[in-house]
C-alpha cells in the first residue's frame, strides 16, 4: 500500500507529527499547569497532573484523526462539476493498519488505567469519596471532619474538638483532614472545588475523603448531586486558616454553640434521626 | 382556490396551533406565588408579619392537608412564600405558629443565628435556643446566615386551628426576631423541620414546593 | 366527513377510551386504597391511584387502536392471519399499521414531535440559566423542566433510529417483505406514543425533582408527578425490549437467499447489537421502577436506608441498566454513519470484520463498566481500579469505528451532501465526546468532573453530537427514498452548518465551565461564570433556530415543492436504492437473491444482487 499510495500516507504522516510536535508543549506547558482543580493542595495537584497526562496521551490522536479528517476532506473530495460518478478504489481493508491501530490504542489505554490507579492509591484516593473503609490511608495525625449534607445545607462537626457542630467549614492549614461525608436525607454530594474533593453524601454511610490543605485561602463548597428544589442554592465557602487562628476559631465556636451542644447526638459517622415517614 | 392554498392554510394553521400551546405552556411554567412587597416607611426598618398552620385549606390551596407560610398583607391572610424587602434595613418578623411539633432532623438547627442582637423572643421570652423535639418549623435564610427555630403547639393545647387561615383565639406560639438585610439580591428561604407529613424523612410535598414551606426573599 | 368511518379501531377511539380509561382507574384506584393508607390522606398523593389510573389508560387507548382485535379473534377460533386489513392513503399512519414501512414513518414524526417538546425544554432551562441567580421560573416548575428535558430525550432517542429507520430499512436491506412480529412492531410505536403523553402529564400532578436518573430516596419523597415519570420509562421499557425482540427475530429468521451473516449491511450489525442491549438492560429499568413504586405506595424499603435498604441499590440497578442505555443511543448512530459513509466516497466500508467487532464489543462490555457512575459514591474502593480499566477498555472498540470511517475515507471520492456533512460532523463531535468520557473514566480526574456541566457536555456531545447528527445524516438520506420527495439541499446546507457551529459553540464552553466548578442541575452558580453561561445559551438559542430551519425545509420540501426524488438520487449501490421511491407496499415483486458483499464499490461489478432487477419500474403510489 505505502508504495502506491506514498504521497498521502506520508502527508498524513507529517500532518500527525508536525501537529503533535506544535500542540504537545502547548498541552504540557501552557494548558496542563492550568487544568483544575489547582494547585491548592497535594491532592488537587495531583489531580492536574493526572489531567495533564491524559492531554498528553489524547493528543497525539486527536491530532492525527482531526488531521486525517481535514486531509481527506480536501485530497479525497470528488472532482466539481463531475457528471458521472466514478467509484473509489475497492480497498476493504489492510491488516497492518488495523494491527496499528489496535496496538497504539491498547498500548495508551492501558497506560492510563495503570496510570490513574496509581495516582489514586499514592494520594490516598485522590480526593475522591472512597467509602467506609478506604484502600490507602495516610499515615500520621488525622483530623476527623464530619460533613453532614442534608436537605438543603451542609453542616459540619468535629469529633475531636468535643463533637461540636458548625455552620462553616474551617480548616487548619498543613494538617491531613479526613473528611467523614454523611447525609441525613437524600443523596448529597460534598464538592470542595479548590481542594479536590468530591464525596458523595449517601445516608447511613460514611464516605471518606482525604485531603492535605498546602495554602491559607477560602475554596467553594458545592452540593454536586441534585438533592431536591434547593440543590442549586446547597453551597458554601470554606476557609483555610492558620493554626491558632484554627484553634482560636473553634474555641469561639464551641463557645457560641454550647447551648446546643446537650441536644446533639453523640459523635458518629453516620445517624439514624428519626423514622422515615413522619406522622406530621 | 387551489391545492397550494389549502396547504400553506394548514401549515399556517399547525404553526398556529403550536405557538398558542406553547405560549400556555410558558404561561403555566411562570406561575407562582405572587410576590408581596412588604411596605416601608422611612424607619429604616419594616415589619412582616407571618403565620404557619398545620394545614393550609381547601380555600388556599389544591392541597388542602399541606403545612404552609402565610404571610399577613394589610390584616389578610395571604399564600405567598416570596416576599420583596428593601436592602440594608432592619425586618422585624413577628410569626405565630399553630402548627404541632415536629422535631427537627439535625438538633443543631435549634439554635438561632444571624438574628440582631443574638436571641429571639418566644411568646415574649429572649432565648437563642429551644428543645429540638419541639420544633415545629424554622424560618431560614442560609444565605443571610439567618436562622430561626420555631416552637411547635403542644400536643394537648386546646383548640388547636383546623384549617388556615387561623385566628389568634387558636392555640399558637408566636415569635418575634430582627434580622438585617444586606445588598441587594435574591436568596432563598426554606424550613429546615421534617414537618411534610407522610413524605419520606418529612421533606416531599409541602417542604420542597415554593409557596409551602419554601420561598424567595427578593432584596431590592 | 363519513362519521361512520370515524367510528373505529383508530386513533380517535383510542384517545377517548384512554382518557375514559385514565379516569375510570382513576376512580378504581381511589376504591382500591380508600382511606387504608395513611400516608396517602396524610399528604394528598394517591399514587395507586394515578399508578391504575395510567395503565387502565393505556389499556384502553391500546384497545381502541385495535391491537385486542386478533388476539381475541383468535380465542374465538378464527384462522392466523399475516396483516390487518389495510386500508390505503394517509389514514393508515393514523393507527395500527402492520407495514413496516408505516410504522417507521409513524416513528419519525411521533418522536420527533416529542422531542421538539424537550428540545423546547432545553431553551427555557438555557433562558433561566442566563443569569446568576433565580431568573423566571421558581424552583420547582425548573428542576422539572431539567427532568423532563432529560428523560423525553432519553426515552425518545432509545428508540430514535432503530424505530424509524430500522423499521423501515432493515426487512428491505435483507430482503424481507415484512418483519418477524408485525403488530408488535406497531405496538412499541403506540407504546412510545402512550408514554410521551404520560410524561407530559407530570405537570398536572407538580413535576418531579429528580432529573431524569429518578435517584432514590429523592424519588420516594417526590410528589405525585414522579408516577410519570415511573410510567413512562416502564414503557418505554416494554416498547425497547419488543423493540430489539422483533429486530433480532427478522434478522435471524428472515434474510433472504443469500444473505449470510456476513454480508449484512453494518446498519443491520448495528441493529443487532443495539436489539441485543435493548433486550437484557430494559428489564432491569422496569424491575428498578417497580421497586421504587413499591417502594412509594406498598411502603416496602427497598432503596431507604432506614428500613433496612439502600440508596446504593438504585444507583447500581439505574446505572446497570443506564450504561448499556447509552450505548443503545450510540451504536445505532454508528451504524448509520458507517452505512452513508461508503456512498459518498464511493468506496466500500474498510475493515467490514472490524466494525462488526467494534459494534459487538461495545455492546458485551457495556455491561461491565457501569460503576464509573458511582466512583465518587463510597462505593468499595477495591471495585474502583476494574472499573476504571473496563471503562477505558470500552474506548478499544469505539475506536474500531473510528478506524473503519477514517479507511473509508481513504482514496475515496468524497462529495460534500447533506448527509455527507452530517457523518463527517458526527467524526468530530463523536471524538470530542469520546476524548472527554476518558477523563471522566479516570477517577482522580473525575474528583473534579463528576455531577459537573463537564460531565453533562461529555453526554452532549456524545448524544446530541453523535447520535442526533447521525439522525439528521439518516433523515436527508433516507426520507427522499421514503417519501419520493427530495429535500432542499440549500437549505439543508444551512441547517447543517448553523446546527454545527452552534452546537460546538454551546457546549465546548460548557466542559470548560464544568472544569471551573459549576455542577449539574443548578439553577444558580457563581458570578464569574455569568459570561460564560451566556455565550452558551444564546448559541444554544442558535441552536434551537437551526433546528426551525430544519422544519421549514421539512415542510417546504415534503409538502410544496415536491420534487419527485426518483430511485437513486445518491449513487448507493444498496438495495433499498434500487426501488422505487417511495417503496411499494410489497417491497419487493420477487424476493432477492444476494451475491456480493454491501459495498461493492470499485468493483464496477454492478450492484450486489445476483440476479436481474428486483422491482418491475415504479408503480403509482397507493
Amino acid at each position: 500500500m505505502w508504495s502506491k499510495s506514498n504521497s498521502h500516507g506520508r502527508r498524513i504522516a507529517a500532518i500527525t507529527v508536525i501537529g503533535t510536535a506544535i500542540v504537545l508543549p502547548l498541552v504540557i506547558f501552557v494548558l496542563g499547569p492550568n487544568m483544575p482543580p489547582g494547585k491548592a493542595t497535594q491532592v488537587a495537584r495531583g489531580q492536574v497532573t493526572d489531567n495533564t497526562v491524559l492531554l498528553v496521551v489524547m493528543t497525539p490522536f486527536t491530532v492525527f484523526i482531526l488531521g486525517y479528517l481535514g486531509y481527506a476532506i480536501w485530497a479525497f473530495r470528488a472532482p466539481k462539476g463531475e457528471t458521472e460518478l466514478r467509484d473509489g478504489a475497492p480497498i476493504r481493508g489492510h491488516m497492518p493498519s488495523q494491527i496499528a491501530w489496535l496496538a497504539t490504542t491498547t498500548v495508551a489505554v492501558l497506560f492510563l488505567a495503570i496510570f490513574g490507579t496509581t495516582e489514586l492509591l499514592a494520594n490516598n484516593g485522590a480526593g475522591s469519596g472512597s467509602g467506609p473503609n478506604p484502600v490507602s490511608k495516610p499515615s500520621g495525625q488525622v483530623l476527623p471532619v464530619q460533613v453532614i449534607g442534608q436537605q438543603w445545607e451542609f453542616t459540619y462537626r468535629y469529633p475531636t474538638y468535643g463533637g461540636v457542630e458548625t455552620a462553616q467549614l474551617v480548616l487548619p492549614v498543613g494538617q491531613e483532614v479526613a473528611f467523614h461525608v454523611t447525609s441525613l436525607d437524600a443523596v448529597h454530594s460534598f464538592w470542595a472545588y479548590e481542594l479536590g474533593v468530591k464525596a458523595d453524601a449517601n445516608p447511613g454511610v460514611d464516605n471518606i475523603a482525604y485531603v492535605k490543605p498546602a495554602k491559607v485561602g477560602t475554596f467553594q463548597i458545592r452540593c454536586a448531586e441534585l438533592c431536591g428544589l434547593w440543590h442549586g442554592y446547597m453551597f458554601d465557602t470554606g476557609r483555610i486558616v492558620s493554626t491558632s487562628d484554627f484553634k482560636t476559631w473553634i474555641a469561639g465556636e464551641r463557645t457560641a454553640f454550647a447551648g446546643i451542644m446537650k441536644y446533639l447526638p453523640k459523635y458518629s459517622t453516620s445517624y439514624s434521626p428519626d423514622p422515615p415517614y413522619r406522622a406530621g | 382556490m387551489g391545492a397550494t392554498a389549502g396547504k400553506v392554510l394548514g401549515v399556517a394553521a399547525g404553526v398556529l396551533v403550536v405557538g398558542v400551546l406553547i405560549g400556555l405552556y410558558i404561561g403555566f411554567l411562570t406561575n407562582g406565588p405572587t410576590p408581596y412587597r412588604v411596605p416601608t416607611a422611612n424607619t429604616g426598618s419594616v415589619d412582616l408579619k407571618l403565620e404557619t398552620v398545620a394545614a393550609v385549606g381547601p380555600k388556599l390551596s389544591p392541597n388542602k392537608v399541606w403545612v404552609s407560610y402565610l404571610v399577613n398583607e394589610n390584616g389578610v391572610w395571604h399564600r405567598s412564600t416570596v416576599w420583596t424587602l428593601p436592602a440594608n434595613t432592619l425586618v422585624h418578623v413577628t410569626l405565630y405558629n399553630f402548627d404541632g411539633q415536629s422535631g427537627l432532623r439535625n438538633p443543631f438547627l435549634a439554635q438561632a443565628r444571624g438574628l440582631v442582637g443574638g436571641t429571639f423572643a418566644l411568646n415574649g421570652k429572649p432565648i437563642s435556643v429551644i428543645d429540638p423535639a419541639a420544633a415545629s418549623h424554622t424560618f431560614a435564610i442560609p444565605q443571610l446566615g439567618v436562622i430561626v427555630p420555631i416552637q411547635g403547639v403542644g400536643d394537648n393545647a386546646k383548640n388547636q386551628c383546623n384549617y388556615a387561615p387561623c385566628a389568634l383565639s387558636s392555640a399558637h406560639e408566636t415569635v418575634t426576631f430582627t434580622f438585617r438585610t444586606g445588598k441587594k439580591g435574591h436568596y432563598r428561604w426554606q424550613c429546615f423541620v421534617p414537618c411534610a407529613a407522610g413524605f419520606v424523612y418529612g421533606f416531599g410535598g409541602p417542604m420542597q414546593t415554593v409557596g409551602y414551606m419554601d420561598g424567595y426573599v427578593d432584596v431590592v | 366527513m363519513n362519521v361512520r368511518r370515524l367510528i373505529g379501531f383508530n386513533l380517535l377511539t383510542a384517545v377517548v377510551l384512554g382518557v375514559v380509561g385514565f379516569y375510570a382507574g382513576w376512580w378504581l384506584g381511589h376504591q382500591i386504597t380508600g382511606k387504608s393508607i395513611a400516608y396517602f390522606s396524610d399528604t394528598n398523593q394517591n399514587d395507586i391511584a394515578l399508578f391504575v389510573a395510567y395503565l387502565v389508560g393505556v389499556i384502553g387507548f391500546l384497545v381502541g387502536l385495535g391491537f385486542a382485535n386478533y388476539p381475541v379473534q383468535r380465542l374465538l377460533g378464527k384462522p392466523p392471519s399475516l396483516r390487518e386489513k389495510e386500508q390505503h392513503g394517509v389514514r393508515r399512519y393514523f393507527g395500527l399499521c402492520t407495514d413496516h414501512k408505516v410504522v417507521g414513518i409513524q416513528y419519525l414524526l411521533g418522536i420527533g414531535a416529542f422531542i421538539f417538546v424537550g428540545g423546547l425544554n432545553a431553551m427555557l432551562i438555557r433562558f433561566e440559566l442566563m443569569r446568576p441567580a433565580h431568573l423566571v421560573w421558581n424552583g420547582n416548575n425548573y428542576l422539572t423542566l431539567v427532568g423532563v428535558h432529560g428523560t423525553m430525550m432519553m426515552g425518545m432517542m432509545t428508540s430514535g433510529i432503530l424505530g424509524p429507520f430500522a423499521n423501515y430499512l432493515v426487512p428491505l436491506m435483507i430482503g424481507s417483505r415484512r418483519m418477524a412480529f408485525p403488530r408488535i412492531e406497531a405496538l412499541t410505536f403506540w407504546l412510545l406514543m402512550a408514554a410521551g403523553t404520560i410524561l407530559m402529564t407530570t405537570f398536572a400532578f407538580g413535576g418531579f425533582p429528580t432529573g431524569w436518573t429518578g435517584y432514590a430516596p429523592l424519588s420516594e419523597q417526590a410528589n405525585l408527578g414522579i408516577d410519570a415519570y415511573i410510567a413512562f420509562f416502564a414503557l418505554v421499557g416494554v416498547s425497547m425490549m419488543l423493540l430489539g425482540l422483533n429486530m433480532l427475530a427478522t434478522v435471524i429468521t428472515m434474510r433472504a437467499p443469500g444473505m449470510t451473516w456476513g454480508r449484512l449491511p453494518i446498519f443491520v450489525w448495528a441493529t443487532v447489537s443495539t436489539s441485543v442491549l435493548m433486550l437484557l438492560a430494559a428489564p432491569v429499568l422496569i424491575s428498578t421502577l417497580l421497586m421504587l413504586a413499591l417502594d412509594r405506595t406498598a411502603q416496602t424499603g427497598f432503596f431507604n436506608d432506614q428500613t433496612g435498604g439502600s440508596s446504593y441499590l438504585y444507583e447500581n440497578l439505574f446505572w446497570f441498566f443506564g450504561h448499556p442505555e447509552v450505548y443503545i443511543l450510540a451504536i445505532p448512530g454508528m451504524g448509520i454513519l458507517l452505512e452513508i459513509l461508503p456512498v459518498f466516497s464511493r468506496k466500500p466500508l474498510w475493515g467490514y470484520r472490524l466494525a462488526v467487532t467494534g459494534m459487538l464489543g461495545i455492546a458485551i462490555l457495556s455491561f461491565l463498566v457501569w460503576q464509573h457512575h458511582l466512583f465518587m459514591s463510597g462505593i468499595n474502593a477495591d471495585l474502583r481500579p476494574f472499573y476504571m480499566l473496563s471503562t477505558e477498555i470500552i474506548s478499544l472498540p469505539t475506536g474500531f469505528i473510528f478506524i473503519c470511517a477514517l479507511g473509508t475515507l481513504w482514496k475515496g471520492r468524497i462529495r460534500a451532501t447533506v448527509p455527507m456533512l452530517f457523518c463527517l460532523a458526527w467524526l468530530f463531535n463523536f471524538l470530542i465526546g469520546g476524548l472527554t468520557g476518558v477523563f471522566l473514566s479516570d477517577v482522580p480526574s473525575d474528583v473534579t468532573t463528576h455531577g459537573s456541566f463537564f460531565s453533562m457536555a461529555h453526554f452532549h456531545y456524545t448524544i446530541m453530537g453523535g447520535l442526533l447528527f447521525a439522525f439528521f445524516a439518516g433523515i436527508y438520506y433516507w426520507v427522499p427514498k421514503m417519501t419520493g420527495y427530495n429535500f432542499n439541499e440549500r437549505l439543508g446546507k444551512v441547517h447543517f452548518w448553523i446546527m454545527f457551529l452552534a452546537f460546538n459553540s454551546t457546549f465546548g464552553p460548557l466542559l470548560v465551565i464544568g472544569f471551573l466548578g459549576m455542577p449539574r442541575r443548578v439553577v444558580t452558580y457563581a458570578g464569574y461564570l455569568q459570561g460564560a453561561n451566556d455565550w452558551v445559551s444564546v448559541s444554544a438559542f442558535v441552536l434551537g433556530g437551526s433546528m426551525l430551519i430544519f422544519l421549514a425545509n421539512i415542510i417546504w420540501s415534503q409538502v410544496f415543492a415536491r420534487v419527485p426524488t426518483g430511485m437513486n438520487p445518491w449513487g448507493s449501490k444498496s438495495i433499498e436504492w434500487q426501488l422505487p421511491s417511495p417503496v411499494p407496499v410489497h417491497n419487493f415483486d420477487r424476493i432477492p437473491t444476494f451475491g456480493s458483499d454491501p459495498y461493492p464499490y470499485g468493483d464496477n461489478a454492478g450492484s450486489n444482487l445476483a440476479q436481474r432487477p428486483i422491482v418491475a419500474p415504479a408503480r403509482p403510489t397507493p
